[in-house]
């Protein structure tokens, strides 16, 4: 390393080092700093785009608005002799929702509103209510996607980096094939998958009615509630994973064949040798690939705006497509920033927790 | 090799081959599904999806739908737009970034450590959480551009440039690769009388080529494939990117055989690129997973 005396102090010049970095400087100050104070700032006020009247402090309101959650528990409806009211069909009755959450004094905690989920717990109904009831499905819609995409495309990017570090002749060719949808843009693959999963034409049911020998029924992925969410995933992973591919290859790269050949000395079989040499190698690795994924997975837009818009019936709505439909769509800067910062709280909350979970000790 | 001793070696290695190809499979149909496509009219795409006719340019073959595509939207436009907005945010960017980094990396003066940290830290914050307090600041900032001052820089070209030239990725890149380079190099230019931006324009720049192909390959990514952003500051047609120009052709009665071809033209020059400079494409995400 350089001596310590004339040359040190050669460096020493804050003017020009002030020079230097004042231009990158500004422009992180001002479009990523700033934009990210005036999210916390915002989400406290009722800022629009565009409006005529002054903003006003609301304090907590939109975060209010936004997580209000009740339990509410009702008993069948009993007739004057005690015994519970049933329908023609034979169900219980239920008092009606609604006559618990508009202006019943008795509830006020429950006050507007409505049905998210409910279960059956004996007679009674246990109905879980929310204030806003797309925002929770954004939100469980968000922890989802994450939590599939995170380990399973971490997972598959490993199987493919493993495949790909062999020794084979031409091995390379494969290399680049697996990362050609990286380069692709994600826009550009929605549009392309949307067809690929269409209920009529698509290219899946085709494949999949080939496989069986036509006993597969046609599905159409993105206009069914129950496999929309799927589909986003499965070509959210299809997109990605030659990303991650690349940077466990790196990883797995910087293991000395040294320990290898030492493990094959010692009879290990392919199991034992990723298991004791491969793996306690990729640990930094593993850590970086697992925050990216979460960080990136997180931040799903273009893929429902594309291909589903959300639906059908808000079973792919996601924190990022709210956060648009509210701050630019509805001009409604407030409440799109509220959003963004939940959504920032929960991916720092994640990351942090990953960093100590998987901390050096 | 202890492979070449096992037994059945050459049906191992066919297996291997086997899955690879298997694999392959999965990644580049699609995209050849997408490139053969936009060749066929309309009926006779719909008809193919049933067979494996659907990879391969069989049947009517032209070049209709691309003329049909340029009717419906002005493509040539929204392709000039993105290759303008990239081309114009990675040059500058890279000039930027590296300046800081240089500095960063060689000089010494009050805050640096800080500065630096509080950059670093902004890699933990996605560009989506941050993108509708954006709207609200672009919308209130001035620009003096050929037509006198301005407020408000949505519908720009700069609303979609200016924002992206500085960010914590690259100047971390380009720290991690200037702190490796020999400092004697440095040296013998100061003593040799030369200002600071002399030594980083003739001194470091000349041997930093694969920092900046690196960069400059991220960037590009990033910034021609930008949606989110553009769709939210381009109301007007005319500052529309491609990724953008994609809405004319999602409508009602999508005609698939133009919408194919409208994402050909503006995947295939990328492709293109890549499959070119694949090892620098590869090399760049792979640096991006070095952590110092």
């Amino acid at each position: 390393m350089s001596a310590p005396g004339p040359q040190k102090s050669l460096q020493r010049h804050p003017l020009a080092g002030w020079l230097m970095i004042a231009p990158a400087v500004v422009l992180i100050a001002a479009f990523l700093i700033a934009p990210f104070v005036l999210a916390f700032g915002y989400s406290f006020t009722n800022q629009r785009l565009i409006s005529p009247n002054p903003t006003q402090f609301v304090g907590l309101q939109n975060f209010e608005q936004l997580l209000g959650v009740g339990v509410l528990t009702i008993s069948p409806q009993t007739g004057e002799d005690g015994t519970v009211m049933r329908d023609e069909n034979g169900n219980l009755q239920y008092p009606s929702v609604r006559s618990f959450t508009r202006g019943n004094d008795e509830f006020p905690h429950l006050q507007g509103m409505r049905e998210w989920f409910s279960w059956t717990w004996g007679e009674d109904r246990v109905l879980v209510l929310a204030r806003d009831i797309v925002f929770m499905k954004a939100l469980t819609n968000t922890l989802l996607f994450v939590a599939v995409v995170a380990p399973v495309q971490s997972a598959l990017a490993l199987l493919l980096a493993l495949m790909i570090n062999q020794k084979l002749r031409g091995i390379n060719i494969f290399r680049t094939i697996y990362f050609m949808p990286v380069v692709v843009s994600i826009v550009v693959v929605s549009l392309l998958w949307r067809f690929i999963y269409d209920g009529s034409n698509g290219l899946l049911n085709t494949l999949f009615e080939f496989l069986s020998f036509g006993l597969f029924q046609p599905v159409d992925w993105l206009g069914n509630p129950g496999t929309a969410l799927w589909a986003i995933i499965a070509m959210s992973i299809w997109q990605a994973v030659g990303f991650h591919m690349v940077i466990w290859l790196s990883g797995l790269q910087t293991i000395p064949v040294s320990l290898y050949e030492a493990a094959e000395i010692e009879g290990a079989n392919s199991w034992q040798k990723f298991r004791f040499v491969t793996w306690p190698g990729l640990r930094n690795t593993a850590i970086l690939i697992i925050i990216v994924i979460t960080m990136q997975a997180f931040a799903l837009f273009a893929q429902v705006d594309v291909m589903t818009n959300g639906g059908p019936v808000d079973s792919t709505q996601v924190l990022v497509f709210q956060a648009v439909q509210r701050g630019y769509e509805q001009q409604n800067i407030a409440g799109g920033s509220a959003i963004s910062v939940i959504l920032f709280v929960i991916v720092l909350a994640i990351s942090m927790t990953q960093r100590y979970l998987t901390r050096e000790r | 090799m202890a492979a070449v001793t096992e037994p059945n070696h050459g049906l191992r290695t066919a297996g291997r081959y086997a899955l690879l190809i298997a694999v392959a499979l999965v990644f580049i149909l699609p995209i050849l599904f997408m490139v053969v496509s936009s060749l066929k009219p309309d009926a006779q795409l719909l008809r193919d999806t049933a067979s494996a006719a659907a990879f391969l340019p069989v049947g009517d073959v032209s070049f209709d739908n691309y003329a049909a595509a340029f009717r419906r939207a002005p493509v040539g436009l929204f392709i000039a737009n993105s290759v303008f907005i990239t081309l114009a945010t990675v040059l500058v960017s890279l000039f930027l970034c590296s300046l800081a980094a240089f500095a960063f990396a060689y000089l010494e003066f009050r805050g640096k450590s800080l500065v630096l940290a509080v950059i670093i830290a902004t890699l933990i914050i996605p560009f989506e959480t941050i993108a509708i307090p954006m709207l609200m600041v672009v919308n209130s900032l001035p620009f003096i551009g050929a037509s006198g001052l301005q407020w408000g820089w949505l519908n720009t070209y700069h609303v979609q440039i200016v924002p992206f030239l500085a960010d914590a990725l690259t100047i971390f890149l380009f720290v991690q690769y200037f702190k490796d380079l020999p400092k004697e190099l440095i040296e013998a230019a100061r003593l040799d009388g030369a200002s600071w931006f002399d030594v980083y324009r003739l001194v470091i720049v000349p041997i930093a080529g694969p920092v900046f192909a690196t960069a400059a390959i991220l960037k590009f990514l990033l910034m021609y494939n930008q949606y989110l952003w553009p769709l939210m500051v381009t109301q007007s047609e005319q500052f529309r990117p491609v990724m953008v120009g994609l809405q004319y052709f999602f409508q009602l009665n999508t005609a698939w055989g133009e919408v194919m071809a409208y994402l050909s033209m503006i995947t295939i020059p990328v492709l293109a690129f890549y499959l070119l400079l694949q090892r620098a494409f590869i090399a760049s995400i792979a640096s991006t997973g070095i952590k110092g």
